[in-house]
């Protein structure tokens, strides 16, 4: 009997052999699974042969949409700063797409620095991804070896251990929380779009902080980030951060201190958060991608909640609705920048 | 020693070089007699220059050795320290850190050859403290042959030496600007041209190059056409540098650290190498 | 060889003339470098804390210089050596692997005063590895789970303590302040020794990379066809240079608060675009590939064509935090076939 992450692979194979073949893209960004267990490799396949190496399983983590600019313009022909653009229709890329990358897509055509024109998207209806370091806390951070999935468990194995894990008890945060797990645009599926998802308690997480005194909210923070080595994997694995030069590398002006001074980090993390204001779709490829086991994620979240609470939109979900911050409506309420229940707060 | 820690220094003087005001040459005197009296280079180094507060950053040495009690370096203003650099005034404190990197052999491998020296902008800085050495020492050299050439005449360095350079008899000077200006007499063209013209000899020679990436490029050709080999000739590579001790990463080319092991490398030595500069 | 108790008792002697280190746990479950307290001892679970013990050399950031900020002061802006002097540090739990790295690390840093002073400043007491982890190979890379490079102290773990191996004239007066301890029984020489013959095995065979890999043409390396592929996954981040225990390199930069100033060194990784960029806009490795290739040739080819020896002591950092699993391991295996 095969699993559904076994089905979902087998067909993403044929529907990728087939774009490669027909030469409808001229590369496919998926994942193939690499030395580790549980870390997927983003993968890029070229030649029909290539989409074998595709894979599709609970760990695919890493958000896609981030590798598709650089990708996009690697495949136009070469020209010189005020040369005329290329004639004609320029090479696709396709690309797998759950729910929430989907809609950094849809972000990234909005801000222009992808083209839907120049994508062929697979959808995939998420079940929700599972949590490494989740799993590496259930069994007290062992080396596990193997890692066998079903479609409801984990099996996990490695010298001295083997545990069966309930795959629920492990999915990331982001996932557990997740009430749009389709695919907005796409030009396949892989499966049925299951619709939203009814959660009662979508914002626990940040609701539990905001319950906090406000010094209480600010230790949480600074234990939060304290371990914070500054790689920059959290801003490198997230599809909103394309800036040429990021505001912590600038040196002219120089913004924030380089090392890990505690104020340094806390620019830093706060920064990247309000950056991702009204444009991120919670995919928590930053979460998975630090090496620390900081919860990054839970700032952004945060801002998702006041964007919908203030605004009552959602980043991506339609090329149609304008990202929140970078619109303006004219009768937009005076007072939108402090809300009443801000204001209340304050007292 | 420290090799992190500056050599006190004080600004002398200061000249605007080009008319863009972009350049200037500051003179620097060491504060301490003992640290004055023991520097000693080789023209082709570099020194990092210290502002506290602001950083360091490394700069040719466009002094010749035989010019003593003072050290020269002429500046572009491009990044945070050569900006703060250019604001400061005669009198100001300043850190200076070296002399770093090998030079140009002009004790070993140059001594009895004709030199042919080829700069373009204000790359011209250390071939300016190299001349400045050779013609110290002219019994050491056969011909010395100059080419330098810059966008216009405003923007060449050093114009009141390029005027006696030119008067000189035992010395070969070509000074070009890339297009026709007012009140200019002298040669027109890019560098790679009027070094086509020239057509220096590569009987028992040697050429030092110092210029844009694509000025040495155009050079090479028409040199290669009168029969000169990359052992020949001389470059000076400018990558990015931090400690310039050969620790902190930044510069290297391939296993080469262009702070330590350059910043002056033969041609052949450079072919051999990744393209990282 | 001490009892579990006989160690304890030793740490705290020692705390009174050094500051203790070792691998700890947090509350996340990840352990890394940490004080340890009164009557703590280090945390044995295979393999390597997250972080590298470079910290202690190389610390995230060194104070270089420092100087007065406030203008109109006779001593403004003009930069000294740092004053402050922190108490000698003990760093016991090291695997051999991270010990070793700090011998590798001292070849470019030759001339370095403040490496060398923290060489002088922070003793080592390993612990021997009794089994490798599926990420660990320092095996191909000239070490062994039992290596006593860069260490001053090596400990065996037996079952009902540790046995001491001096290793430096240092760790020999340290040992010897430990009194007489208990004399090891047969069954624990036994289980020393069976660590010293099985740990080995249970690590991917001893390969002499080093030598092979200088043999190969630097630019076929350089050319070789799947840097791409690789680099098509790398997300640039500096996961892996920033927890690798041999990769050294820094930035340099300025900073003033409040009248004082300091000149610091930090880590930089050269898989960052602007670790190479020049004020004129020009970067000699603008594009990824050249960078994720720079940082495996690094270790790979040009430091083994300085120094001898890889810069890569097979810890198995960053393959195990790689969040794209770039496998240095794979890298290697590409680089023999080319």
């Amino acid at each position: 009997m095969t699993t559904a992450n076994e089905r979902i692979t087998q067909e993403l194979r044929q529907r990728a052999r087939q774009l490669l073949e027909s030469g409808q893209v001229a590369a496919f960004v998926g994942y193939t699974s690499g030395s580790m267990p549980m870390v997927m490799q983003p993968f890029v396949a070229r030649t029909p042969e290539e989409t074998d190496r595709l894979e599709w399983n609970s760990f695919c983590v890493l958000n896609l949409a981030n590798y598709l600019p650089a990708l996009l313009k690697s495949l136009e022909p070469p020209r010189r700063p005020g040369d005329p653009p290329p004639e004609g229709p320029l090479p696709k890329v396709g690309v797998v797409a759950t729910g929430c990358w989907s809609r950094n897509m849809v972000v990234q055509i909005q801000e222009n620095q992808v083209q839907r024109e120049r994508l062929v998207i697979i959808g995939i209806s998420s079940r929700g991804m599972v949590d490494r370091k989740k799993v590496l806390g259930l069994v007290g951070h062992a080396d596990v070896t193997s890692v066998k999935e079903d479609d409801n468990s984990l099996l996990v194995k490695g010298p001295g251990l083997e545990q069966e894990i309930n795959r629920w008890d492990v999915i990331r945060d982001n996932c557990a929380c997740c009430v749009h797990p389709d695919p907005v645009i796409f030009d396949h599926m892989i499966g049925d779009l299951k619709g939203e998802r009814k959660l009662g308690e979508r914002f626990k997480q940040v609701e539990e902080i905001e319950n906090m005194s406000v010094q209480a909210r600010w230790e949480w923070f600074t234990s939060e980030i304290d371990s914070c080595i500054r790689c920059y994997a959290c801003r490198n694995a997230c599809p909103l951060c394309y800036c040429p030069t990021c505001f912590v590398d600038d040196s002219r002006p120089q913004w924030v201190g380089k090392s890990i001074e505690p104020v340094d980090t806390a620019i830093f993390h706060i920064i990247r958060a309000y950056h991702c204001a009204g444009r991120c779709t919670d995919c928590g490829s930053c979460e998975s991608a630090c090496p620390m086991g900081i919860r990054m994620r839970i700032l952004t979240k945060k801002l998702q909640k006041d964007v919908l609470e203030l605004y009552g939109t959602e980043a991506g979900m339609s090329l149609d609705t304008p990202l929140p911050l970078s619109t303006y409506k004219l009768d937009d309420p005076q007072d939108f920048v402090l809300t009443e229940s801000l204001k209340g707060e304050k007292k | 020693m420290n090799p992190y820690l500056p050599y006190p220094a004080r600004i002398d003087d200061i000249v605007i070089e080009t008319e863009d005001g972009n350049l200037k040459t500051f003179r620097l005197v060491l504060e301490k007699k003992d640290e004055r009296d023991s520097w000693n280079h080789v023209p082709g180094q570099f020194a990092m220059l210290s502002i506290a507060g602001k950083g360091e950053i490394p700069i040719g040495i466009a002094s010749s050795p035989t010019e003593q009690g003072h050290l020269l370096f002429t500046v572009n203003r491009a990044g945070v320290v050569t900006t703060a650099l250019h604001k400061m005034n005669v009198g100001e404190p300043i850190g200076v850190r070296g002399p770093l990197g090998n030079g140009f052999p002009v004790d070993t491998e140059l001594k009895g050859k004709n030199i042919v020296i080829i700069a373009g902008g204000f790359a011209f800085t250390t071939l300016r403290a190299t001349l400045i050495y050779m013609l110290e020492n002219r019994a050491d050299y056969g011909n010395i042959t100059v080419v330098y050439g810059a966008r216009t005449p405003g923007m060449l360095l050093y114009k009141d030496e390029l005027k006696q350079w030119q008067e000189r008899d035992d010395l070969d000077v070509h000074i070009t600007v890339d297009r026709e200006a007012p009140g200019w007499t002298g040669l027109v063209g890019f560098v790679p041209t009027i070094a086509g013209q020239v057509k220096p000899s590569p009987e028992n020679a040697a050429a030092l190059i110092c210029g844009p990436p694509i000025m040495i490029k155009f050079t090479m050709p028409p040199l290669e056409e009168v029969g000169w080999t990359d052992d020949q000739v001389y470059l000076s590579l400018e990558n990015r540098m931090k400690c310039g001790l050969g620790v902190c990463g930044h510069c290297n080319v391939g296993p080469v650290y262009v702070c330590k092991d350059g910043p002056v490398f033969t041609r052949a030595q450079v072919q051999k190498l990744p393209v990282e500069f | 060889m001490l009892d579990k108790a006989g160690f304890e008792d030793w740490l705290r002697e020692l705390a009174g003339q050094f500051e203790i280190f070792g691998p700890k746990a947090n509350d996340r479950g990840i352990v890394n470098w940490q004080k340890l307290n009164e009557g703590e001892l280090p945390d044995e679970r295979p393999g390597v804390p997250k972080g590298s013990i470079k910290t202690f050399f190389f610390p995230q950031p060194e104070t270089l210089l420092e100087f007065s900020a406030r203008p109109g002061t006779e001593d403004a802006f003009i930069p000294h050596e740092p004053g402050t002097e922190h108490k000698p540090r003990l760093v016991v739990g090291v695997r051999p692997c991270d010990a070793r790295s700090v011998v590798l690390n001292a070849m470019p840093y030759e001339d370095d005063p403040y490496f060398h002073k923290n060489r002088q400043n922070v003793v080592l007491i390993g612990l021997a590895c009794r089994q490798g982890c599926s990420t660990c190979f320092c095996t191909w890379t000239g070490g062994s789970p039992v290596g006593t490079e860069g260490l001053d102290i090596l400990a065996y773990p037996v079952s009902r303590g540790y046995v001491l191996e001096p290793v430096t004239e240092r760790g020999a007066s340290l040992v010897e302040s430990a009194g007489p301890g208990n004399d090891a029984t047969g069954a624990e020489l036994k289980e020393l020794e069976e660590i010293r013959s099985k740990a080995p095995s249970s690590l991917p065979e001893t390969m002499e990379l080093a030598p092979r890999l200088r043999e190969k043409g630097l630019m076929d390396l350089y050319n070789a066809p799947f840097w791409q592929q690789l680099s098509d996954s790398c997300i640039n981040c500096g996961t892996c240079t920033f927890l690798c225990p041999t990769c050294y390199c820094f930035d340099i930069q300025d900073e003033t608060l409040r009248g004082k100033g300091r000149r610091i060194r930090y880590w930089d990784s050269c898989m960052f675009p602007l670790f190479t960029l020049h004020a004129s806009g020009h970067n000699p490795r603008g594009e990824k590939v050249k960078r994720v290739r720079n940082r495996f040739m690094h270790k790979l080819k040009y430091f083994p064509e300085r120094f001898g020896p890889l810069s890569c002591v097979g810890c198995g950092r960053c393959v195990r935090d790689c969040p794209v699993n770039i496998d240095i391991r794979q890298v290697i295996n590409e680089l023999l076939a080319t």
